[in-house]
């Protein structure tokens, strides 16, 4: 369990992760600025890589930046590894870097995930890289960029808070349920990707590093470590992150975000741990 | 008990190898050479160069086969391409001035120097399929270009004062939009670096709106021309420009209508559009949406869609936008997992109350 | 800076070869109701937008001086100072309500809008605080969850005042707030008006080619003609005893109410 898994042979006719090394030192510039500024959006120069747009370029650009040839990487979608764009993921940067892969949370050293954050806390010395398809948390209110730059600049939220304020009016409760604001430092609202809102927790205060790509839109951002982060709401309306009322068929957790699965033509219904490793590791697998 | 599915790896390679059949189709027929769709299908080939921001007919053309036809796809394949390629220089701005002219026309003047030249156009034919190109047609006759000096119509006009001169060249590089993110708002050269490489249907469908109504300006082609250019490059050891070979390009430029401020006189204002390859659709509408673009600079109200700057370049980009419409398609189990929680939550509580 | 809440002098501002504002100094006092009037085209609404720091003077300057006393020149506040200001101290009151409000969001929503901006972060304040208002500009609080877009023309600006009023400022610009509603409609709002700034201390602004208006609410009236001011004083002197030819012509101009 705790020996480090092999590494792949690396295609030579790329150089190490595909992207050139001026490239890489752009993107590290970016994320060091990000760093430096938690949960501000800094743009960079993005490239057109091998996947489309949209499909994790960002979180790509970032990975590939970050990546040496000790790292140990994981790549999830859906809390889990065998679903197809992370094994094309998994399998690109097996190809482009011949880094060890790995499906196991405690052996990484890299993350890159889409729309969750693993069960199992992470460490320090972890990266998680999130794909990110809409970066400016404001968006939905206010599509032009150019207004929320000046809206972040000036620290004004309050079009977020009222439209808060605007779902607990009319439904009783926070309308988000993924890619629920947050507030990073007390100082920027942060969209943290399309997570559920029961997992905007675990980045509060968490010893890895959070770094975020939106490679179609051009914008890296970051959490570093420890960093206090806080779902937008109301004192007397606190966040409530919200999971199916079951517990998993697999492994019987009660505590984990469950995927649902219709199990027969007559719509009945399982649910089973979104995280597989996690499952995996539930099972004493 | 359940056991969860696996097998991802499995099934992307039998994708694969499916699409591999279905982009050969039919092994009983010759299959298409690169250098056939080329030649054959000059135009799909220009259409991908310049969406793919790589001027290589070789490689469109292949991104064209590999892609089985679908033009967004091979952009896509051709820029990506073009992000592994080091960047040792910048070649000189190509001087259309200079064009070895195929096709030349100017709908502001009925005749000018150097006279209308219709060139290889689509203009005039009658849309009748012609069904003796699938029985192997003959092969067209090479007209000799003949070229009389052909002076540029917008020149004619500022050298009256009726029409604006765009600011002269100060030497400071362009900035690139392949490196560096758009900014807002943006200035023209980035705009016109969008609009060059954006999708021709969006750009198509904008310049046509401002032409009915949304944005209108008033729009006369003084004149669109297409041939090959040199490009000129200065080496660092040479110390002068020299020529690594032409390419072909199309330009169009329209003449419209501006009222003048406190500062100018009325007068002509110009919107450019330039492609690469034989695209007048393409240079055209650019040309339309250029002008709308410039609304705010000349004090224009700006209230339809092909003024609005973010809206236009944001969504310009076809390689952009496929990817994001197409994402949709990835599994999004996760966040409609909360969605369905959250609903059946709200729900509970409005049915408690009723 | 004398005790005047805001003073402006010299302001030019032309567009092309038309003088919008030529030389226009004026000032407002703590509780004062100024109105601004004149035909179409004398600058009364550009001299609101000036004074109010949405569009730049191009000479002159305007100075405020802010609850803590301090003398602000509005052409050089930050544009986060200037925010800050619009949204506490400051009010506008636009002539068409789509402007001044956010058509898509309930009245609850509006209201409290400036307060959230404020820092407010308990939803039954706000919210209390919202129905607390709609009640004080005559519009049933039943209604708070409702978007704009279903009110009449004169409920919208009873909501754009609510809006300005939540966080208590000094001072309030209008523009031709009753432009656009029914007589009977017009006479309840400014009664609603002259009723929250007696009762308030407001100082307003307000920009308005309705003499009869000026006449209710005001207590100066200044009178502009191509962008210059040709009259000022008390409003009951400007009106029954009007000096400047162009006055005389809009005083005679209006059937007496």
């Amino acid at each position: 369990m705790n020996m480090i898994p092999p590494r792949n042979a690396q295609d030579a006719a790329y150089n190490f992760a595909y992207l050139d090394e001026a490239t890489k030192r752009m993107i590290r510039r970016a994320i060091l600025k990000a760093l430096a500024i938690p949960g501000h959006q800094i743009p960079f120069g993005a490239r057109e890589m091998p996947l489309p747009y949209g499909w994790g370029t960002g979180g790509i650009q970032v990975t590939a930046a970050i990546l040496g040839p000790r790292d140990v990487l994981k790549v999830i979608d859906q809390g889990a590894d065998d679903t197809t764009n992370a094994v094309s993921i998994r399998a690109f940067f097996a190809r482009v870097a011949g880094i060890a892969t790995t499906t196991h949370t405690a052996e990484a050293t890299i993350i890159q995930t889409r729309h969750r954050i693993p069960e199992r806390p992470l460490r320090e010395g972890q990266v998680m890289v999130f794909q990110v398809p809409m970066p400016e948390p404001l968006f939905k209110l206010e599509p032009r960029l150019a207004e929320t730059r000046r809206l972040h600049a000036l620290g004004d939220y309050s079009l977020a808070q009222v439209k808060l304020y605007e779902d607990i009016a009319h439904q009783g409760e926070a309308g988000s349920a993924y890619n629920h604001p947050v507030m990073v430092g007390g100082r920027y609202l942060m969209s943290p990707s399309p997570i559920p809102g029961f997992d905007n927790p675990k980045l509060h205060n968490s010893p890895a590093i959070m770094l975020f790509g939106a490679g179609r839109e051009k914008k890296i951002y970051a959490v570093p470590p420890y960093t206090t982060v806080e779902s937008l709401d109301f004192d007397d309306h606190p966040f409530k992150p919200m999971r199916a009322p079951h517990a998993c068929s697999a492994c019987g957790s009660a505590t984990s975000y469950l995927d649902e699965i219709i199990a027969d033509d007559q719509g009945g219904r399982i649910y089973v741990c979104s995280d597989t490793d996690h499952c995996g590791e539930n099972q004493g697998r | 008990m359940y056991v969860a599915v696996k097998g991802g790896e499995a099934a992307i390679e039998a994708a694969h190898a499916w699409l591999a059949e279905r982009r050969r189709g039919d092994a009983a027929l010759p299959a298409l050479t690169p250098r056939q769709i080329e030649q054959q299908l000059g135009l799909a080939v220009d259409r991908v160069m310049a969406e793919g921001s790589c001027h290589d007919r070789g490689l469109a053309a292949l991104a064209i086969q590999q892609a089985r036809g679908d033009l967004i796809e091979a952009a896509f394949l051709l820029r990506a391409y073009r992000n592994t390629l080091s960047r040792f220089a910048a070649c000189e701005p190509v001087d259309t001035g200079a064009m070895r002219v195929e096709r030349r026309i100017s709908a502001t003047y009925k005749d000018l120097p150097g006279g209308q030249v219709l060139g290889p156009t689509f203009d005039y034919t009658h849309r009748l399929l012609d069904f003796t190109l699938a029985a192997e047609g003959h092969a067209p006759q090479e007209a000799e270009a003949a070229q009389p000096t052909m002076p540029r119509v917008t020149e004619l006009l500022a050298r009256e004062g009726l029409m604006a001169r765009d600011a002269p060249d100060d030497g400071t590089p362009p900035p690139d939009l392949t490196r560096d993110p758009l900014p807002f708002p943006t200035p023209r050269p980035l705009r016109l670096q969008s609009l060059a490489r954006g999708d021709e249907g969006f750009l198509l469908g904008l310049g046509y709106s401002t032409q009915r109504g949304y944005g209108n300006a008033h729009p006369f082609v003084a004149e669109l021309r297409m041939g090959a250019v040199e490009v000129m490059l200065a080496p660092a050891e040479l110390g002068f420009a020299i020529s690594i070979g032409d390419i072909t390009v199309t330009e169009c430029q329209m003449v419209n209508q501006f009222a003048g401020s406190a500062e100018t006189p009325p007068q002509f204002t110009r919107g450019y559009g330039l492609a690469m390859g034989h695209g007048e659709r393409r240079a055209m509408a650019m040309a339309l949406v250029d002008r709308a673009l410039m609304a705010a600079e000349l004090g224009e109200e700006a209230t339809a869609p092909a003024q609005d700057a973010e809206f236009v370049l944001l969504h310009a980009d076809n390689v952009e936008a496929t990817g994001f419409v197409e994402h949709l398609k990835l599994p999004h189990h996760v966040d409609f997992q909360s969605e369905l929680e959250k609903l059946r939550s709200i729900r509970a509580a409005w049915e408690s109350q009723a | 800076m004398s005790a005047a809440l805001l003073e402006a002098c010299g302001l030019h501002l032309r567009f092309g070869a038309v003088r919008a504002l030529d030389d226009v100094a004026l000032e407002i006092h703590p509780g004062e109701v100024v109105a601004i009037v004149g035909e179409s085209g004398s600058g009364k609404s550009t001299l609101l937008r000036v004074l109010a720091g949405h569009v730049p003077a191009q000479a002159g300057r305007v100075l405020y001086r802010d609850a803590a006393g301090d003398a602000q020149e509005i052409g050089a506040l930050s544009e986060a100072a200037k925010r800050r200001l619009m949204r506490s101290e400051w009010g506008f009151v636009h002539q068409n309500a789509r402007d001044g409000l956010r058509m898509g969001i309930s009245a609850g929503g509006n209201i409290g809008e400036r307060l959230m901006s404020a820092g407010t972060r308990n939803y039954t304040e706000i919210r209390t605080a919202a129905a607390d208002w709609m009640a004080r500009v005559e519009m049933d609080p039943a209604r708070i969850d409702e978007a704009p877009r279903n009110f009449s023309g004169g409920m919208q600006q009873r909501l754009q005042i609510a809006r300005c009023l939540v966080t208590q400022p000094r001072l309030v610009f209008m523009d031709e707030p009753t432009g656009g509603l029914d007589v009977s409609v017009q006479a309840r709002l400014l009664d609603l008006i002259r009723g929250l700034v007696a009762e308030l201390g407001l100082a307003v602004f307000f920009v308005t080619h309705d003499i009869a208006a000026a006449r209710l609410l005001a207590h100066r009236i200044i009178v502009m003609r191509h962008g210059r001011i040709v009259e000022e004083g008390l409003a009951d002197r400007v009106l029954d005893d009007p000096r400047h030819a162009y006055t005389q012509l809009l005083v005679a101009s209006v059937l007496s109410a």
